[in-house]
Parts: structure tokens; C-alpha cells; sequence
């Protein structure tokens, strides 16, 4: 046993040093550099919302803006659990655009209560993965909310891979929603992929 | 509170001592967060959850929110939230909160007085911050466990610790033992309506998640636990340590 143990620990060590070694990016991220990022998102955002297109084409542009700011890969994988593991890479990629699409679809149709209101950045903290942005929701007639982003560099480029919501993370919650599903069909991942594309 | 007052509600006031003695009982285990779900219940809960999703589906909700004048609803708002703050000064003691029992107390006074009653909210023109908190939060802070999982009819979910909070509280109004009736169930009355007006607000947005989700009933349940242990632990909790998704 203990020798099993050792000798996985080495392993992992060294599957560990690896990754090191090759997700170091150039530079080190700093909370300045992770803190304009969300201000970033935060004020594309805003602009989708004031441009008072239809909805169906905002939805569409905050799909665009997860795509582009958000680790949807690393979120995707979270959301589908141990079912990631078994899934072809068809499979993933599939999963992978029909979790954007429900993601922009569900939370999009929120923004509507952001008419008028506004979001600010409170501040920072260093975490493990990268950096914690803590903002405030002030949205008209509602107490403030608040909104914690969670930023990383590790998949090469600076992206954030959660969010919460007054406590609430939207992985964790999404994954319970996405495996209510998947138990739905019986663990068939291509009728649950069918059924997250037209959710939301 | 004069004596005489005491006195006469006293075999209610001994009740409810020998429920908070009772209760107490569990406390000194330490405020240990829980991230898992416990439901033992979860076969009634469901039950109960679909009675509620029928309610709130049924219209009526929203209807309310749009029939009664938004001003309205602000004064029935401002009164209820000020006829509680005895009570939550009362719970702030009883945690140890010095500085919410301040507000909740300072609060009471400004709105009473200068805002007749409490029809106005004077404190928030004077920028004293908003306080709240009950006795399920008394129990958390005693170190009492969080208990099961459960939806209420009416009220919506809820864990075995707030049951017997909002047990507790209905009782623990210093208020009832002060006013004479019918003005001491003016407190409840507002509050009733108060909450009732809330969810018709909120119902919209409600309905939207419960009728989009596969699943309504465990979506409302770990929705209901994130938030409400989020609550509890971010007054006294240490900063919260994340999952990182890239190790997994």
C-alpha cells in the first residue's frame, strides 16, 4: 500500500511540475490586470443592454461575449461532472457550444433588470486559480446584489470560469441542473446536449 | 417593557425560555458550514414543492404586485420592516452583535419618531445602513447544526434550524408584550403582507427559473442552501476558499 502510494505520489508530482512548467504564462497576472478585464466585460455588457436591440440578438451578443471572456471549455467540463470523462471529443465539442448557447440564453434574459442600474468593482482577492472580482449589482428597486467573478490565466489567456450570485455559484448549480438531465434520459449525453441547446 | 406587561404574558414568556434552553441544547459545536444536502424528508418535500410551484404559477402573484400602487407597497414595506427592528435587536443581542443591535435599536427610534410610525424610512435618508437577521441566525451563531432540509408550504424552502427560528420569532416579538390589541398584530399583519407583495414582485423571475428547470425542485433546494449559508457565514465566516475547476 504504501509503496502504491509512493509511487502515485511521484507520479502526480511530476504530472504536476509539468503542467507547471507549461501553463506558466509569459507574464504573471496581477489583480490590476484581472480587475480591468471584468471592468472590460462588465462595460460590453452594458453596452449590449443600452443598445435596445430586440432580445433574440442580445441574447446572441451575450453569447459572442461568453464565448469570448468566459473559459468555456474548463466551465463546460465542470457542469457535465464525471460524464466528461467518457464523452468522445465530438461529444465535448458538442456540449461545449450547447452550454454557451443555454448559458447567454438563461442568464441574458436577466440583463433586462439591468436597465438603469449599474454594476461597480469593489475589489480583489488572490485565490488559487487567479483572482476573486468582487462587484455590486445596484439594480432599480432592489436591495444590491452581489456579484463575485472568478479570473484566471491558467488556460493561456485571462478568462474568468465562475460566477456567484448572493452565494450562489453558477457552476455548482448548473451542474445539478445538468445532471437532473442527464438522469432524465437515462445518461444519454447526446439527449441531454439535444436538450441544453434548446433550454434556457 | 413595564412590569406588569411581563407578568400577565408570563406562562408565554416561560414557553418560550424553556424552547430556547431547549434548542440551546445542540449549541457549542462551533459554526461548522455544511456544503452538502441533507434530506431525509425529500419524498414530502416534493410534494409540498409542487403545491407551491402551482401557487406561484397560478398568476395571482404577479397580479397583486401590479394592482396595488407601487407607493403603497413602500409604506406597507417601511412599516413591517420597522415594527420588526425590536425583534432584530433583540436577536442582535442575543448574538453578541453590538453594532447590529446599535442600528437595529437606532433604527427603530429615528423611523418611529421622525418618520411617524414608520411610514417613512427617515434612517436610510440619514445613511444608517439596513440591518436584519432572526432567530435561525441566533441558532447558527450558538453553534447549532444546520438540521434537514425542507420546503414549507407557502413560505418555500427552509433547513430544521429556521423552522425553529420562525417558531422562536413568532413568539419573541418584544412588540406583543408592549402593545395592547389589535395594534400589537399590526406588526404581523403588515409583515404578512409585506411578503406576500415581495413574491409577487419577485415571482416573475421566480416562475421563469422553476418552470425552465428540468428539475424545479432540487434547483430551488441548492439555490435555497448556497444563499442562505452565504448569508450566515458572511457577517462572522472566514473568506470562502474555492473549487478550481483547472485541477480537476
Amino acid at each position: 500500500m504504501t509503496h502504491i502510494c509512493n509511487k502515485m505520489n511521484r507520479r502526480a508530482f511530476g504530472g504536476g511540475a509539468l503542467a507547471i512548467v507549461l501553463a506558466r504564462p509569459a507574464f504573471a497576472l496581477t489583480a490590476d490586470d484581472a480587475t480591468a478585464f471584468i471592468k472590460r466585460l462588465i462595460s460590453d455588457i452594458y453596452s449590449v443592454i443600452n443598445s435596445g436591440a430586440p432580445e433574440t440578438a442580445m441574447i446572441r451578443q451575450f453569447e459572442e461575449l461568453f464565448v469570448r471572456y468566459a473559459d468555456v471549455q474548463i466551465m463546460a467540463q465542470y457542469a457535465l461532472g464525471v460524464d466528461a470523462r467518457s464523452a468522445t471529443a465530438e461529444q465535448k465539442s458538442a456540449f461545449n457550444s450547447a452550454f454557451a448557447t443555454y448559458i447567454a440564453k438563461k442568464y441574458g434574459k436577466r440583463f433586462r433588470q439591468f436597465i438603469g442600474g449599474r454594476i461597480e468593482v469593489e475589489g480583489s482577492r488572490k485565490i488559487k486559480a487567479g483572482f476573486e472580482i468582487k462587484t455590486t449589482a445596484y439594480l432599480k428597486g432592489e436591495n444590491p446584489i452581489e456579484v463575485i467573478f472568478l479570473v484566471s490565466d491558467k488556460s493561456g489567456e485571462l478568462q474568468f470560469f465562475n460566477m456567484f450570485l448572493e452565494g450562489v455559484n453558477l457552476l455548482l448549480t448548473e451542474r445539478s441542473e445538468i445532471g437532473s438531465m442527464l438522469d432524465m434520459s437515462g445518461g444519454d449525453l447526446n439527449a441531454t446536449i439535444r436538450e441544453l441547446s434548446k433550454a434556457g | 417593557m413595564s412590569l406588569g406587561n411581563i407578568k400577565r404574558s408570563s406562562p408565554r414568556a416561560l414557553i418560550v425560555i424553556a424552547l430556547i434552553a431547549g434548542l440551546a441544547g445542540c449549541s457549542g459545536a462551533g459554526r461548522v458550514q455544511p456544503t452538502g444536502i441533507d434530506d431525509p424528508h425529500e419524498q414530502s418535500n416534493r410534494k409540498v414543492h409542487n403545491f407551491n410551484k402551482k401557487l406561484a404559477g397560478s398568476g395571482n402573484g404577479s397580479g397583486l404586485a401590479h394592482a396595488v400602487p407601487m407607493g403603497i407597497q413602500t409604506v406597507v414595506h417601511n412599516i413591517a420592516e420597522n415594527l420588526s427592528m425590536p425583534q432584530v435587536a433583540v436577536n442582535s443581542a442575543l448574538q453578541a452583535d453590538v453594532k447590529g443591535f446599535g442600528i437595529a435599536s437606532y433604527r427603530f427610534l429615528t423611523n418611529t419618531v421622525l418618520g411617524v410610525g414608520g411610514i417613512a424610512d427617515v434612517a436610510s435618508e440619514f445613511q444608517i445602513p439596513k440591518h436584519d437577521t432572526d432567530f435561525g441566525e441566533t441558532l447558527y451563531v450558538w453553534g447549532a447544526s444546520e438540521g434537514p432540509y425542507y420546503e414549507l408550504p407557502f413560505v418555500g424552502p427552509s433547513t430544521g434550524r429556521d423552522v425553529a427560528g420562525r417558531a422562536v420569532d413568532l413568539f419573541t416579538n418584544p412588540l406583543s408584550y408592549v402593545l395592547p390589541r389589535p395594534e400589537k398584530y399590526i406588526g404581523t399583519a403588515t409583515g404578512f403582507a409585506d411578503s406576500v407583495f415581495k413574491n409577487s414582485r419577485r415571482s416573475d423571475a421566480i416562475n421563469d427559473v422553476l418552470q425552465g428547470s428540468t428539475d424545479s425542485y432540487s434547483q430551488a433546494r441548492l439555490i435555497y442552501l448556497q444563499k442562505r449559508r452565504y448569508e450566515l457565514s458572511r457577517r462572522t465566516g472566514a473568506p470562502v476558499t474555492y473549487d478550481d475547476p483547472y485541477l480537476q
